[in-house]
């Protein structure tokens, strides 16, 4: 049965998503295909291009969170710290009875305690009108919303984990990417449980003006429930999102010894980049293909393993192109057979943060059998042809499943997951 | 094959076949080792901006770089300056490796590098435009430049590099993590990996953010602030700048016919959740440091606080320090004897350059291998620290010598340590072991051993 | 109503897009050399624009003048908004 080598599996899954905390109420968000977009209400959007953004609606304390756990955390870490929190409840594991050497932590974020930081430049510049920003006026904790390791230094501690511990910032393959170390750490050997998954809470001025200027985030703040429309012909640009998703990454063998439910097997990942641009695509998804093709490799698959395909679909005019174009090259005419989709139509671009809620996403899927639909996909655009699953979920019978990433810095990120209990790379 | 790429059995060969420098020490690793050797520290009075309200006067500035001259015209304004110093280092590490990305296959080639606080500078501009002038002053850069992958997406465009791209955030241990990932990479079908570090955080917010954890020293003479393991220690000096080292599979770098500077033996990494960090406990009071969390910031389940605490975690419980090192060495296949010289982390903090030193004293006895600290020269760079320690490991394995921490007087109580001090040793060093730890708890070793290039190329 | 001359945009390339050895904004085919040729990429104009609308108070819609292919091209589209705008 085992092939000689470790194998990773989600054990437990954690979330903090728009529209809903907790894994049951974000499930039922996408599998219902309700949009969690609204106008921005963290901060006054008047005056900003883009209005709308994708919030949670999340109080700390009400979260489980001590007053001075929600003092010290910015938003991000807030959220990673709850998620990690039911992961581990999921999963059952007794961390107590592991031995902290043998537990790592892998976190991403793209852009870190932004929210933390800004908000405190902004008073110890006294509006912005101070260059040199007055010290006294600092909180304690001000470094640790400088530097973005903070969030994994929050989980960690939670977990008592005294193993290899990272915050992967890639932008917004960071989700991803940050899985995918998890798992790198498993199969060589140096972690048997490793928390994976990432958090943003970029819904603060400074980050949507950052898009704003360079007119990514849509436009369309009069219907801000239709404003998220991946792979939609009116689509005008992404919408901003917030939130987190943490797993407990487990070595197969292990799992197995202690009677874990498995949601699923992480079979293969792999990063490319298109060393092109650091925010726009080349049409022909060339190096995106290229990340899909070797993460099958691994995955000893062929196009036709995969079931289901969850999309980037950020539903800007150049990435669902660029993604469709992808698809076609590293899967051939099975990229027109299996549904594609974008739970980005529901629960926003949450940056470094969606990529572990698109995973945490194909586990449920992968549970239930239930694809969860794009929202909003009502008129077609003819550049982007395939089945994207338009407006309603749909129970389909899947044994494995491929999330891709894409995000500035020209990275491109795939990541293949199967159902528990099929061998590595044979047929179901 | 595995998820992730990986074969199981063991690791293939890494090493270091080129090195591009940018630190307060000088501009190329020629000058850098120059300085190195010959004691001459970057420190000063801090000239970025007018540091007289600042408890903070001192720190380590990169002299004389132009961005204008060092980095393409077009990416001056589109990126911060760490980025800036990436960019420059990464052209001389290719340089310096002989290395022609343009001839080598594309997907084969990957970057990796560690971001402390991501375009610190940079941000700090287009948040005052933002809170000055509003949104619509925040500039179409700032999207590119202030994150922490934009040094790892601007390397990799410059060069063509289209392999797997990765930024690791360990803050002063993430150098390490980089190089040690670049390993990985190697063993999952690359064979040529930028990787490394730089940071530039030395504007006001920069600064006045470092200032909250209590760490950095408020000395004002530039030869008594920064002095680990020192009777007269009073907190670490921050710098600017970093290294980025082209690391290939040894097979490359012989397919190529390129000489080493080293090889990546070892490499290890583990988290200390006593140090100081996100709770900011008191660094001064060693029983308060030590004290169990509070239960609350613990998981329901992984609640180890119920467990009876050790009356003082930091003699009864296990170092984690020493723990890494050991694993570090594990993977290198060595013994704590074959171990020629240490580059320690040398925080500047009595607390923490103590628990150094024990661990040193633990793994290799008192006085047990030679330790040095050429970081006093430099000052702590962030994400550059650890990466330019590497740098200046490899230099040292490549001449032979074993450079000192210059500027030390007396040394610390406690620290049974051979700290390297006055002129470096000529005791031909075959290996060397770098430590480095990262603010909350980060903590990282890495071994590398002596290549077969014994001069640095001019 | 405020001038835009050539100077102008040139002198707003500068301080967006940034300047190189390899391209000379103050040769004669400077107009008519198109953004690409001169090193601009799609950012770069995105920060042009940018400029460009705070200094002259314009409103110029998404993509407007990312379709001008030279800077004699934007200046022209630019006089027009001028002209709107005063009219």
């Amino acid at each position: 049965m085992t092939s000689g080598h470790r194998r990773a599996v989600i054990t437990g899954v954690g979330a903090v998503a728009p529209g809903g905390i907790g894994r049951d109420a974000y499930w039922d968000l996408l599998t219902a295909g309700r949009t969690a977009t609204r106008r921005i209400s963290l901060f006054d959007p008047a005056g900003f291009r883009s209005q709308v953004a994708a919030e949670c609606d999340f109080d700390p304390l009400a979260a489980g969170l001590t007053p001075q756990e929600a003092r010290r955390m910015d938003r991000a870490g807030q959220f990673a710290v709850v998620a990690a929190r039911e992961a581990v409840a999921d999963s059952g594991i007794e961390l107590p009875g592991t031995d902290p050497e043998r537990v790592g932590v892998s976190i991403g974020s793209a852009v870190g305690c932004t929210m933390g930081l800004e908000e405190e430049y902004a008073v110890l510049s006294d509006g912005g009108r101070d260059w040199l920003v007055d010290h006294s006026y600092g909180v304690p904790h001000l470094y640790g919303y400088m530097v973005p390791s903070t969030l994994a230094v929050e989980v960690a501690r939670q977990a008592g984990a005294e193993g290899p511990v990272a915050l992967i910032s890639t932008g917004c393959t960071s989700g991803l990417d940050a899985i995918g170390h998890g798992v790198q750490l498993i199969e060589e050997g140096t972690a048997d449980i490793v928390l994976a998954g990432a958090t943003d809470a970029p819904l603060s001025p400074i980050t949507s003006a950052c898009f704003d200027a360079i007119k990514a985030t849509t436009a369309n703040n009069d219907d801000p429930r239709h404003a998220s429309r991946p792979f939609d012909g009116r689509r005008d640009g992404f919408v901003l999102g917030e939130g987190s998703a943490v797993m407990v990454l487990e070595e197969l063998e292990s799992a197995r010894r202690r009677g874990a439910t498995v949601y699923a097997e992480i079979l293969g990942f792999a990063g490319r980049s298109n060393a092109f641009h650091m925010t726009g695509l080349k049409p022909d998804g060339r190096e995106m293909a290229e990340a899909v093709r070797v993460a099958l490799d691994r995955a000893r698959l062929d196009p036709e393993g995969i079931d289901y395909i969850n999309a980037h679909g950020s539903g800007t005019k150049q990435n669902d192109r660029h993604e469709t174009a992808a698809f076609k090259r590293s899967l051939g005419q099975r990229a027109h057979e299996v549904p594609v989709s974008s739970i980005k139509s529901m629960i926003g671009h949450s940056l470094g943060a969606i990529g572990s809620l698109e995973i945490a996403a194909c586990a449920l899927a992968l549970r239930h059998q239930v694809v969860p639909p794009t929202a909003n996909l009502s008129t077609p655009d003819p550049e982007c042809d395939l089945d994207y699953v338009p407006v309603t979920a749909r129970e389909h019978r899947m044994d494995r499943v491929l999330s891709v990433g894409s995000g500035f810095g020209g990275f491109q990120t795939a990541m293949v997951l199967g159902r528990p209990g099929l061998a590595h790379g044979e047929a179901a | 094959m595995s998820a992730s790429g990986i074969r199981p059995g063991r690791r293939g060969r890494s090493v270091v076949t080129g090195l591009g420098v940018v630190a307060p020490t000088g501009i190329g690793a020629a000058r850098h080792w120059e300085s190195v050797l010959s004691g001459k520290s970057g420190l000063g009075r801090i000239t970025r901006f007018d540091p007289t309200g600042y408890p903070v006067r001192v720190a380590g500035e990169v002299p004389g770089f132009r961005a204008a001259g060092q980095v393409p015209g077009r990416l001056v304004p589109q990126t911060d300056r760490y980025t800036h110093f990436a960019l420059a280092a990464a052209e001389d590490a290719l340089a310096d490796a002989a290395a022609d990305p343009a001839t080598l296959p594309e997907y084969e080639m990957a970057v990796v590098t560690a971001s402390s606080s991501g375009g610190t500078e940079f941000g700090q501009h287009e948040m005052e435009n933002l809170y000055q002038k509003g949104s619509s002053w925040v500039g179409a850069y700032q999207s590119i430049a202030w994150f922490y992958a934009a040094t790892t997406g601007q390397v990799s465009i410059r060069h063509g590099m289209r392999g797997p791209c990765g930024v690791i955030c360990g803050e002063q241990a993430g150098g390490l993590d980089a190089l040690g990932q670049s390993r990985r990479l190697l063993d999952t079908g690359s064979r040529l990996v930028l990787s490394g570090g730089t940071d530039a955080s030395l504007c006001p917010y920069g600064l006045v953010a470092q200032l909250s954890t209590g760490r950095l020293s408020t000395e004002d003479d530039p030869a008594r602030a920064y002095l680990p393991f020192d009777a007269a220690a009073s907190g670490f000096v921050p710098g600017e700048g970093g290294a980025i080292l082209v690391v290939e599979s040894a097979d490359a770098a012989h397919a190529r016919g390129v000489p080493a500077y080293g090889e990546l033996l070892g490499y290890a990494a583990g988290f200390d959740p006593t140090a100081d960090g996100a709770t900011r406990l008191p660094v001064t009071d060693d029983a308060a440091r030590s004290a169990p969390a509070p239960d609350a910031t613990r998981l329901p389940v992984a609640d180890r606080a119920a467990q009876p605490p050790a009356p003082s975690r930091t003699t009864a419980r296990r170092s984690v320090l020493v723990s890494v090192i050991r694993r570090a060495l594990a993977d290198a296949g060595l013994a704590p004897g074959d171990v020629d010289m240490v580059f320690a982390d040398a925080s500047g903090t009595p607390a923490e350059d103590l628990a150094e030193a024990r661990a040193l004293t633990e793994v290799f006895g008192p006085g047990g291998v030679p330790v040095t600290a050429p970081k006093t020269l430099t000052g702590r760079l962030y994400a550059g620290g650890a990466a330019l320690d590497v740098a200046t490991a490899l230099l040292a394995l490549s001449a032979g010598v074993v450079p000192h921490t210059a500027g030390l007087g007396r040394p610390a109580p406690g620290c049974e340590i051979d700290l390297v001090l006055d002129r470096p040793r000529q005791t031909d060093p075959r290996t060397a072991l770098v430590l480095a730890r990262g603010h909350g708890g980060f903590t990282s070793a890495l071994v590398v051993g002596a290549g077969d290039r014994n001069a640095l190329r001019r | 109503m405020p001038e835009f001359t050539l100077d102008d945009l040139r002198r707003i390339l500068r301080a967006s897009g940034g300047v190189d050895e390899q391209t000379d904004l103050d040769g004669e085919h400077f107009a008519d050399t198109s953004f690409a040729d001169l090193g601009y990429d799609s950012l770069a104009l995105l920060e042009l624009v940018n400029r460009i609308e705070r200094e002259y108070d314009l409103q110029i819609p998404d993509g407007d003048l990312a379709h001008t292919q030279t800077p004699r091209e934007a200046l022209t589209y630019v006089h027009a908004r001028l002209t709107e705008a005063r009219v």
